[in-house]
C-alpha cells in the first residue's frame, strides 16, 4: 500500500470513528498528505515509511498553538517548529496526522478535560481512558492510528497504556529529548510512545533517540537501538515481582494480571521496592510544588480560565514550604541508591500499572478493601514510586479476563530499556499481553 | 545525621486554613469563596504526603542532584 494510501485510509477512519472516542483536537491532514507523497516519491525513507503517527498537544506542532490540554494556551502563537522527537520520527519516515486530547496541563490520571470533553476508552465509552495522555491512549485502541506520543510526569503514558489496553514506553529519565514540549515538573517528566505492538513503539523509540542541544536535561548517551535484539526473549534473566506495597491497596485482578505475567516470563522470585510510599508522597510534594511554580503568574492573572481541579491543586502546591520540597529531593537520593542497589540481583521487576480497571468517567471516589477514598491521586500510586527515580517502564497490556484490560509494569535499570521491551515482546509473542483494535 | 524529633500531629483545618489565608496574599493570588474548599483539601493532602518525608531520617551528606540522573 503506498504511503498517501495508507494515510487517506487513517484520515478516513479518523473522520468516521473520533467523535466517539474524542481522542484529537486537531489533525494536520494536509501536511499529512503532502508528507505521504514525499515518502511515495522517494523524497522520504526509513524504518518506520508511511507510518501515521499522533502527539498530544503538548508537543510543539508547527502551525498550531501548543495546548497543553488548556484553555489558555490557544492563544499562544501557533508554534514554529516541530518538537525534536516529531522531527525524528518524520525523519524516518512516520507520518504526524494530528495532535490529542490530554489532562489540562498534563496534570491529570483521568483523561477528562473540561474545555475539550473527555478521552473516551475505545473499549468502553463510558469509562475513562486514563490519563494524562489520554487521547493517545484513545487514538491507539480505536485504530485510528498505530503509534502515539504521550509524556509521563508520575504515570501519564503507563496509566492510559493500561486502562486502554495498549503498549507504552517510559524511557529512561533523560533519555528522550524534551525539547519543544510544554512542561509540568521539570524533576520529572518524560516523553516516550505508545501502540499496539512492542514493534511499533521500538521501532519508534529506536529513532527518537539521539542528543539534542536544546534539552539541557538530557544526558550524553549514544544511541543504543532495541529492535535488532527485541526477539531475543528473556534466557538468563532474573525477573521479580514486587511485593509489599505493589501487593497493598490493589483489586485482585490487577494482581493477576501480574501473576499471568511473572509465569509467562519465569520470574522467579520477588523484590521489595524499600520506602515505595514515602517516595510516592515525595513524588507527590515535588510535583505539586513544581507545577505550581510553573503556572504561578497564570494562576493570578486567569484563575477562572483553569480547569477547577487543576486549579486548585496547583494553588495549594504554591504553598508548599521551600523545605519540604527539598528534603523530598534528597530522599529522591536516598531512594535511588537503596533500589538501584536491587537491580545487583535482578534484571526486571513486574509491578501492576494501576491498582483497578478503568473507572467511570465523572467518577471521583473509589472503594478499596471496604474504605471510601478520592479517585484522582490514588490512579498513580504504583506508577509514582517508578518515574520518581526515572526507572524506564515497559506498559503492557493484559486482559486477565472478559473484562477491561489491566496494565503490568515491566521495570528496568537505568538505561536497559532494551530488557523492559524484550520481556513485553516476550509476552506478547505468548499472547499474554495483547493491543486489540476496539470494536467501535 | 541529626536526631530526629517527631512531628507534631497535622495542624487542624483551623490551623491549615491560616495558612492558606496568609499565603494567598503573600503569593498574589485570589481564592474566589467556593474555591477555599478545594484548595485545602489539597494543601491537607500535600502536607500529609510531607509527613511522611520528614519523617524519614536523611544523613546531612546526602544532597539533592543539582540535575538527577538515573
Amino acid at each position: 500500500m503506498s504511503a498517501h494510501a495508507a494515510i487517506t485510509a487513517t484520515l478516513a477512519r479518523i473522520d468516521a470513528l473520533d467523535h466517539r472516542v474524542n481522542a484529537f483536537t486537531a489533525l494536520t491532514r494536509e501536511r499529512a498528505l503532502a508528507r505521504a507523497e514525499a515518502v511515495d516519491r522517494g523524497a522520504v525513507a526509513g524504518p518506520l515509511a508511511g507510518v501515521p503517527f499522533a502527539v498530544k498537544n503538548l508537543f510543539d506542532v508547527a502551525g498550531l498553538p501548543t495546548l497543553a490540554g488548556s484553555k489558555i494556551n490557544r492563544e499562544r502563537p501557533p508554534a514554529a517548529h516541530d518538537a525534536f522527537l516529531i522531527r525524528q520520527l518524520e525523519a524516518a519516515g512516520a507520518i504526524l496526522v494530528g495532535a490529542l486530547n490530554m489532562g489540562e496541563y498534563a496534570y491529570d490520571f483521568t483523561g477528562e478535560n473540561v474545555h475539550d470533553g473527555p478521552s473516551r476508552n475505545p473499549h468502553d465509552l463510558t469509562r475513562m481512558t486514563g490519563g494524562s495522555s489520554g487521547g493517545s491512549g484513545a487514538a491507539t485502541a480505536a485504530g485510528l492510528v498505530p503509534l502515539a506520543l504521550g509524556s509521563d510526569t508520575n504515570g501519564s503514558i503507563r496509566v492510559p497504556s493500561a486502562f486502554c489496553g495498549v503498549f507504552g514506553l517510559k524511557p529512561t529519565f533523560g533519555r528522550l529529548s524534551r525539547a519543544g514540549t510544554f512542561p509540568f515538573v521539570a524533576s520529572f517528566d518524560h516523553l516516550g510512545p505508545m501502540g499496539c505492538s512492542t514493534s511499533e513503539i521500538a521501532a519508534a523509540y529506536d529513532v527518537m533517540q539521539g542528543r539534542d542541544v536544546d534539552d539541557h536535561w538530557q544526558v550524553a548517551r549514544p544511541v543504543e537501538p532495541v529492535l535488532p535484539n527485541l526477539d531475543r526473549g528473556v534466557g538468563g534473566l532474573c525477573i521479580a515481582v514486587a511485593d509489599g506495597y505493589f501487593t497493598r491497596g490493589a483489586e485482585p485482578e490487577a494482581l493477576a494480571a501480574v501473576r499471568m505475567a511473572a509465569e509467562a516470563l519465569g520470574a522467579d522470585g520477588t523484590a521489595e521496592l524499600p520506602e515505595a510510599a514515602r517516595a510516592r508522597a515525595a513524588a507527590y510534594v515535588i510535583s505539586a510544588a513544581e507545577g505550581a511554580s510553573l503556572h504561578l503568574d497564570r494562576l493570578r492573572a486567569r484563575p477562572v480560565d483553569f480547569d477547577p481541579a487543576t486549579r486548585d491543586r496547583l494553588i495549594a502546591g504554591s504553598m508548599i514550604p521551600a523545605a519540604w520540597v527539598q528534603r523530598a529531593q534528597r530522599f529522591r537520593r536516598w531512594y535511588r541508591d537503596a533500589v538501584l542497589s536491587l537491580f545487583e540481583g535482578v534484571d526486571l521487576i513486574l509491578a501492576p500499572a494501576t491498582p483497578f480497571r478503568a473507572p467511570r468517567l465523572g467518577q471521583t471516589t473509589m472503594t478499596l478493601d471496604g474504605v471510601e477514598m478520592p479517585l484522582r491521586p490514588n490512579i498513580g500510586v504504583f506508577t509514582q514510586p517508578i518515574s520518581f527515580i526515572g526507572l524506564p517502564v515497559a506498559a503492557v497490556p493484559v486482559w486477565p479476563d472478559a473484562g477491561l484490560p489491566l496494565g503490568v509494569q515491566v521495570i528496568a535499570a537505568p538505561w536497559r530499556e532494551d530488557l523492559a521491551l524484550r520481556a513485553a515482546r516476550t509476552l506478547e509473542r505468548a499472547g499474554v499481553a495483547r493491543a486489540p483494535v476496539a470494536a467501535l | 545525621m541529626p536526631d530526629l524529633t517527631p512531628l507534631a500531629p497535622l495542624p487542624d483545618d483551623a490551623a491549615l486554613d491560616a495558612v492558606v489565608d496568609a499565603m494567598l496574599p503573600l503569593l498574589g493570588l485570589a481564592a474566589e469563596p467556593g474555591w477555599r474548599g478545594p484548595i485545602l483539601q489539597n494543601f491537607r493532602m500535600v502536607s500529609g504526603a510531607a509527613r511522611l518525608v520528614l519523617e524519614f531520617p536523611l544523613p546531612d551528606e546526602l544532597e539533592p542532584a543539582p540535575r538527577f540522573e538515573p
